[in-house]
């Protein structure tokens, strides 16, 4: 007999206020872009805020062991469906909310003018992310990948171009069949299981016959696949380099977070139902995420060293990411975590910080240089209607420059930005979390740490190849214009990279409490399955 | 009765893969519908297959034996308006795709001979 505080409501907002404010945007003319600007500005302000406050509620143990839940409709879990946010759930809220507000004043000038309805896209995307990160139904988490994607593919083809056309054909088609693999795993584990919310799952799993265990593994596996093509593990990430080349800067941006749901959702299963609790078949797969990690490594490194372009390039280095990740979670099955997570965080930031950078510093290239961009573009229709107007900005080639080298810093790991603290503290873990007997450190983690070195090698050579060639060319550099509102967007998360550096204490503890509450399976089941239905006293009189 | 429902929905599911791996839009398009019908169909049957039992009552006191898995047959529901959906979506993608570039292969060009 749970009374519901007004707390409580926050947990569904960050999903239920971009779905509304979205919709109420789709009838409003694309003349008034003002106005819908400021709609979706003060909608991902106040989705920070909220983000910031789950976190800290969360962090403040303002509910029991750190985990909020929200009954959806009121019913009992795992009946209906559950809302859940923990300290990971609101970490990955608040990236989210802080790179969407980003590239939201990134597009105020350009991209959020062209086509229509970027905004309404723009937000049914964040309700999608914010949905699949705080729902704690495999079902409902399909549902909030398709949002999301169906929102995703109205933004890849943003500025409707014929590059855009070419990836976007692919882009989808390769997310409906992974679409597909995700509910045939759905349907898998709910024939072997007979649940599909995830910490009843958890306590169902140690129980299971063996024969409704081999079935629980095949729908697990084919999730996975689908988890996994999100994510980009080689090999079914091919469709990730030429879709963040040829979508607009903005929204390769979002495309940055989107590949993290890929990678939070397999942690997400992985750790609730094939945790050390589960018996027979815990750390079931682990090994495979480690394999396709290290093979999603070579073949981002292998694309980061053959890309010419900054785009390519950096759709390579998420590559790279997502294939660290992966690894690290394979190899150590979590004891590492916490490293990973600033990883994750800080190469998020700085991916999505470089995604918007790079149309700004194509602005530096002589006119020439783009030559061929422009004849790709005659046939299709116009996708830059006008010169963008605003207030310009003087020193752009030095935010510029400085902006690049903070970027490169980041996504290659190099000292003295969050890059190199995440990758030297996850040596650090891996060479620590090597069982104690078992003869010291295992030669696959030697080799795991290598290819993360070398992929970090190839990197700052092909970022630096880039950076120069766009930085130090030919004298022709003109020192381009720029808008207050494109550059303040990229400095800001430079600048958060940096603050990720410098309190990497605080963040650390953070993510410490994190990775503890992940593991103790046993809280989730409790605090979800245990949340009890708000009960209202009958009105009197009340013929029910 | 399973064996039948296994081959069919294996039938369709494959002839959808088959037809994915095709190089035009339309036959893409087509293998998605059907595999999207054989994934729908497999969901259902993941619910077992039962003859001639209702998934719903009104009454509270009931024998859960005498009737069928109502779950699948609502998460097929979701499947299918979502499929629907985004297929649609694919579909306005592909004309867009036909009228700019004027060739209905997934690449956007005519393959070289």
């Amino acid at each position: 007999m749970s009374a519901m505080s007004w707390w409580d409501h926050l947990i569904v907002l960050p999903v239920v206020m971009p779905l509304v404010t979205g919709a109420l945007l789709i009838p409003v003319n694309q003349k008034h872009h003002r106005l819908k600007f400021g709609c979706a500005t003060l909608v991902s302000v106040l989705l920070w805020v909220m983000a910031v406050a789950l976190l800290l509620l969360v962090d403040g143990e303002h509910w029991p062991k750190g985990i909020g839940v929200y009954l959806a409709a009121n019913w009992a879990a795992p009946f209906g469906i559950a809302l859940m946010v923990d300290r990971l759930a609101a970490l990955m809220l608040v990236l989210t909310s802080t790179i969407a507000l980003a590239v939201l004043v990134f597009s105020a000038q350009r991209w959020g003018r062209v086509g229509v309805h970027f905004h309404s896209l723009f937000l049914f995307l964040l309700m999608g992310l914010n949905g699949a990160f705080l729902t704690n139904d495999l079902f409902n988490l399909f549902v909030f990948f398709e949002v999301m994607l169906a929102a995703s593919y109205g933004l890849v083809l943003h500025g409707y171009n014929l590059n855009r056309i070419r990836a976007g054909l692919q882009y989808i088609a390769v997310n409906l069949v992974a679409s597909f693999m995700f509910l045939i795993g759905v349907a898998l584990i709910y024939a072997a299981t007979g649940t599909l919310n995830i910490p009843d799952l958890a306590t169902r799993v140690p129980v299971l016959r063996p024969e409704d265990s081999y079935l629980l593994g095949i729908g697990a596996s084919v999730l996975a696949l689908a988890f996994l093509t999100k994510g980009a593990m080689w090999p079914l990430g091919f469709w990730l380099p030429s879709t963040y080349a040829s979508a607009c800067p903005p929204v390769a941006a979002l495309l940055v977070v989107m590949t993290k749901v890929g990678v939070y959702a397999v942690l997400r299963v992985w750790l609730a139902v094939f945790g050390d609790s589960a018996g027979a078949l815990a750390g079931f797969g682990l090994v495979a995420l480690t394999v396709g990690g290290m093979a999603t490594l070579v073949f981002g490194t292998i694309g980061m060293l053959a890309s010419q372009d900054g785009a390519r390039m950096a759709g390579y280095g998420a590559i790279i990411s997502s294939g660290t990740l992966l690894a690290v979670i394979g190899q150590s099955g979590g004891a590492v975590l916490a490293a990973g997570l600033y990883y994750l965080v800080g190469a998020t930031l700085a991916m999505s910080a470089f995604m918007l950078l790079l149309e700004l510093t194509e602005r530096i290239r002589p006119p020439g240089a783009s030559l061929l961009a422009v004849t790709m573009e005659a046939f299709a229709i116009d996708d830059k209607p006008e010169d963008p107007v605003g207030v310009v900005i003087p020193g752009t080639l030095a935010i510029l420059g400085l902006s690049f080298v903070g970027c490169a810093l980041v996504i290659s790991g190099m000292p003295p930005l969050s890059g190199f603290v995440a990758k030297f503290s996850l040596f650090h873990a891996l060479l620590d979390a090597s069982p104690p007997g078992s003869g010291g450190v295992t030669p696959t983690t030697w080799l795991l740490i290598a290819m993360v070195v070398l992929a970090g090698l190839a990197s700052i050579v092909a970022l630096m190849r880039l950076g120069v060639r766009t930085f130090w060319a030919s004298g022709a550099v003109t020192p381009p214009s720029l808008l207050a509102s494109e550059v303040a967007p990229v400095t800001a998360l430079v600048v958060l990279c940096v603050a990720l550096t410098i309190h990497a204490g605080t963040a650390f503890d953070y993510l410490n409490r994190t990775v503890d509450g992940l593991k103790r399976v046993g809280d989730y089941s409790e605090r979800v399955l245990g949340q009890s239905p708000v009960t209202r006293a009958p009105p009197a009189g009340g013929s029910r | 009765m399973e064996i039948v429902f296994a081959i069919a929905v294996g039938v369709t599911f494959g002839s959808g893969i088959w037809l994915i791996l095709r190089p035009r839009t339309f036959q893409l398009i087509t293998g998605l519908l059907l595999m999207s019908y054989a994934v729908n169909l497999f969901i259902f049957g993941m619910g077992r297959l039962w003859v001639d039992r209702p998934p719903i009552t009104p009454n509270a006191s009931i024998d859960p034996l005498q009737f069928a898995d109502p779950l699948p047959q609502g998460l097929v529901l979701t499947a299918i308006v979502i499929g629907f959906a985004t297929t649609a979506l694919y579909l306005v993608m592909m004309i867009g795709a036909r009228g700019l570039t004027g060739s209905d292969h997934v690449d956007g060009e005519e393959p070289r001979e």
